[in-house]
């Protein structure tokens, strides 16, 4: 079992939480200016990396809020957490994680 | 067409989400060395308010009841002998009052016209009681939180789960804790919990 280390609540069970999908994916600026193909990839198509993600995710048994991760998509392993809106953190250690 | 005799009052009605568990729950009391006992508290005030922290509305709510807001994680204001609350969320907390005081109008009358919210959730979830020397090993069985003292201090309360329903957990004393399910859920935290106490009536097998 994984503890997620929530912005607002400290570290909790991973049980607690649910996945949010890719984070960052800005809505268009003008989605009326887009094709089809330009909408299809902005609903549709994500990052699936070998390795560090920047993902979304939702403290749905506590706070109710969301937050942002990058996690290690080998070893699961949280490798930073940061709130909505700020900017994706360069990454310092990967030793350890949050785990 | 038949006549309809007027109801009075509709308090004389109502029935909380556990009353036809309360057999149930006292014979499933344990005493001894690993004693525990559970029981609902019945037809409490809980108020859920939204105001987000340094904003007018939220200074408001925060003189109006009486205790202030918890400011983190963890935190209640005032305690369970009067009124208190309960952190949820940095802008959600829900007031508490055992005796069933209705404190709406009062918050209401102090948000006013600032932004935030003040809604009356006392039929959402029923309180049960867990106490006993085995209080917390029960919980433990079913609990993903850390309850131990060093980081679940009485007078602490914090949202998470028990046997995957999500309830507020709240430690009144050293062996004492509030469970606040949704009245849906209080039937299954109610069997549930009862089962997980059945152990402690028997002897420790080593």
């Amino acid at each position: 079992m994984m503890l997620i280390d929530c912005p607002n609540c400290g570290p909790r069970n991973e049980t607690e939480f649910k996945f949010g999908g890719q984070a960052h994916v800005a809505y268009p600026a003008d989605p009326h200016a887009l094709s089809d193909k330009e909408w299809a990839q902005f609903l549709f198509y994500r990052k699936n990396p070998k390795g560090i993600n920047a993902e979304r995710w939702v403290h749905a048994m506590g706070c109710r809020k969301w937050f942002n991760a990058l996690r290690d998509t080998v070893t699961y392993e949280f490798k930073a957490i940061y709130r909505a809106g700020e900017e994706r953190p360069a990454l310092q250690s990967t030793d350890g994680g949050t785990r | 067409m038949a006549k309809h005799s007027v109801i009075e009052s509709t308090t004389e009605l109502r029935r909380s989400p556990a009353a036809h568990l309360d057999q149930l729950m006292a014979a499933a009391t344990v005493t001894g060395q690993r004693a525990v006992a559970l029981r609902e508290i019945a037809f409490s005030t809980q108020i859920s308010l939204r105001a987000v922290p340094g904003s007018a509305g939220h200074q408001a709510l925060a003189q109006a009841t009486g205790v202030g807001l918890p400011q983190q994680v963890g935190q209640v204001s005032g305690d369970v002998s009067g009124t208190a609350v309960l952190w949820l969320g940095p802008d959600e907390f829900s007031v508490f009052n055992a005796a069933g005081e209705d404190l709406s109008p009062t918050l209401e009358a102090a948000l006013a016209e600032h932004e935030g919210q003040v809604t009356d959730l006392s039929a959402n979830r029923t309180v049960l009681e867990l106490t006993g020397q085995a209080a917390s090993l029960v919980l433990r069985k079913s609990c993903p939180a850390d309850l131990h003292p060093r980081s679940f201090a009485v007078n602490q309360a914090i949202t998470t789960t028990l046997a995957n329903v999500p309830i507020l957990l709240w430690r009144t004393t050293e062996n004492g804790w509030y469970l606040m399910p949704r009245a849906s859920f209080t039937e299954h935290v109610v069997h549930w919990l009862v089962d997980a106490m059945n152990e402690f009536a028997s002897e420790p097998v080593i």
